[in-house]
Parts: C-alpha cells; structure tokens; sequence
C-alpha cells in the first residue's frame, strides 16, 4: 500500500506536467499559457519532493512561481494590449517543429531504455538544506560567488536595457 | 520505489515539448516559455542522477544554480524583449531582422 502511493502521485504529476507543458507550447492564448505554466512549475517541484529534495522543491516554487512566472506575466501585459483580439499568437513552421522535437524523443527515450544506469549503493535520506548548505559553502563555493556576481549583472543589464534612450 | 528511466522519459518528454514550442512560436515571450521547460526538464534530470546515481546532493547543488541563472535569463531577457517593443511595436520575432543586411 505504501508502494503504491508514490506510483499515483507519479503518474498524477506527470500527466499534469506534460498536459499544461503541450497547452504552454501549443495554446493560442498568451495568458493562458502562462497560467498553465505555473501548472507545469509545480508538477516539476512536486517531482522534487518525490526525489527526496525538500529545498530544491521550495526554491522551485519561490523562484519560478514567485519570481520568474510573475516577470512573464509582466512581460505579457507589458508587451500586448490585453484588451484587444491580439493576444493570440501566430504560429509557423509547425510541421518540421514537430518532427524535430519528436525525433529528438525517441532518439532520448532509445538511449535512456539502452544505458545501463548506475545504481547508487547508499542514498543519503532526510532533509537536504544542510548538505546543499555545506556543499555550497566548501566544495562549490566559486560557482556559488559567481552566480551572486552573474544576478548582479543581470539585475544592471536588465534595468540598462529597458531604460529610456533619451537620458542616456 | 518508481524507477529512474520514469523519470528521464518525463524529462525527455518535457524538454521535447519545450523545443517544439522554441522552434514554431512566433512571439518571444511564448519563446521564453518554452526555453522555462527546457530549464525544468534539464533540472529534473539532474535531481533524478543525484538521488539513484550517486545518491548524495550534489546535483541538487547544481540544480539550484540552475535555477538562479534560469532567474537571471529571465530578466535579460523580458528587458530585450521590451526593447524589441518598442523598436517593432511587437514581439513578434521574424520582424527582428534589423541587422540582417
């Protein structure tokens, strides 16, 4: 019985993530889609907490729904008048977008069935903020400092890129 | 225990999904949408290594930068796209052809 819920919750996730990832992709409506991809975002943190990563599947909610999905928003209601009929978006190329990303499917799916996986002997359980926090701090402290650098920037560039011509 | 192929395949799948929405969206903000996919399916793959193939949490290291730069491209990127609006009057990405000579 205890097997058979982490399975549900799987196959619930997964059909959520992939449904509101194909209506992200194909819907015609730009709003739409961007709700739906908040559906999409947390499918992938509750595939996070089936994974074992607590602080991961926060920081996927707070940083993609909180953060990056609200900036999206922002730039759709920035970008469109969301008033008029104009928010449905043209498509193109849609055929040989299709066949690209199906091949690149089965070429994934062949390879992952084909590989034999290593398969790890101990698996560290329990909560993981203390180890991420540790990790960060000793072994990846250089990625973690250049990533505080690289938000920086992009915090500039972005504010310089948006920025009026005029006062330059 | 649901295996790690299950949730590779998802992954594929996702990024699938993602790629097919880069190549046949016009608007470049469906475009950003679709690139978030990708993002999501390559952190999902990364969590999966790390919890059945070595079993410790480094790849959540990695994917918490991930994250953090998936932030930052996020912001770049809408700021291009405002200034693609209003170069264009649109965000439609075939009409950003003005350094084609």
């Amino acid at each position: 019985m205890e097997d058979l819920a982490p399975k549900i919750i799987f196959w619930v996730f997964a059909a959520l993530m992939l449904g509101s990832a194909l209506f992200v992709v194909a819907g015609n409506n730009l709003v739409r889609s961007a709700f739906a991809l908040l559906a999409t975002f947390f499918s992938v943190a509750a595939f996070y907490v089936l994974l074992g990563a607590d602080f991961l599947a926060g920081a996927q909610v707070l940083v993609y729904v909180g953060g990056i999905l609200t900036l999206i928003i922002f730039g759709v209601m920035l970008t469109n008048r969301i008033y008029s009929l104009e928010l449905n978006t043209p498509k193109f190329q849609v055929v040989p977008g299709a066949l690209v990303s199906a091949a690149v499917f089965a070429i994934l799916v062949s390879v992952i069935r084909v590989t034999p996986w290593k398969q790890a002997s101990i698996v560290e359980e329990g909560p993981t903020t203390a180890r991420i926090g540790q990790a960060l701090m000793n072994q990846y402290v250089l990625p973690f400092e250049v990533a505080s650098v690289l938000l920086l920037v992009a915090l500039l560039g972005a504010a310089m890129l948006v920025r009026r011509r005029t006062d330059l | 225990m649901i295996p790690l192929e299950y949730f590779l395949i998802v992954a594929a799948a996702l990024f699938s999904l993602g790629l097919f929405g880069m190549l046949t969206r016009k608007n470049a903000v469906n475009v950003l949408m679709s690139i978030e996919l990708i993002f999501n399916s390559a952190n999902i793959n990364l969590v999966a290594f790390s919890r059945f193939v070595t079993g410790d949490t480094e790849g959540q290291v990695f994917a918490l930068l991930v994250i953090a730069i998936a932030a930052c491209e996020a912001a770049v990127a809408l700021a291009i796209v405002m200034s693609l609006y209003r170069i264009t009057k649109g965000v439609n990405l075939p009409d950003a052809s003005v350094l084609k000579g």
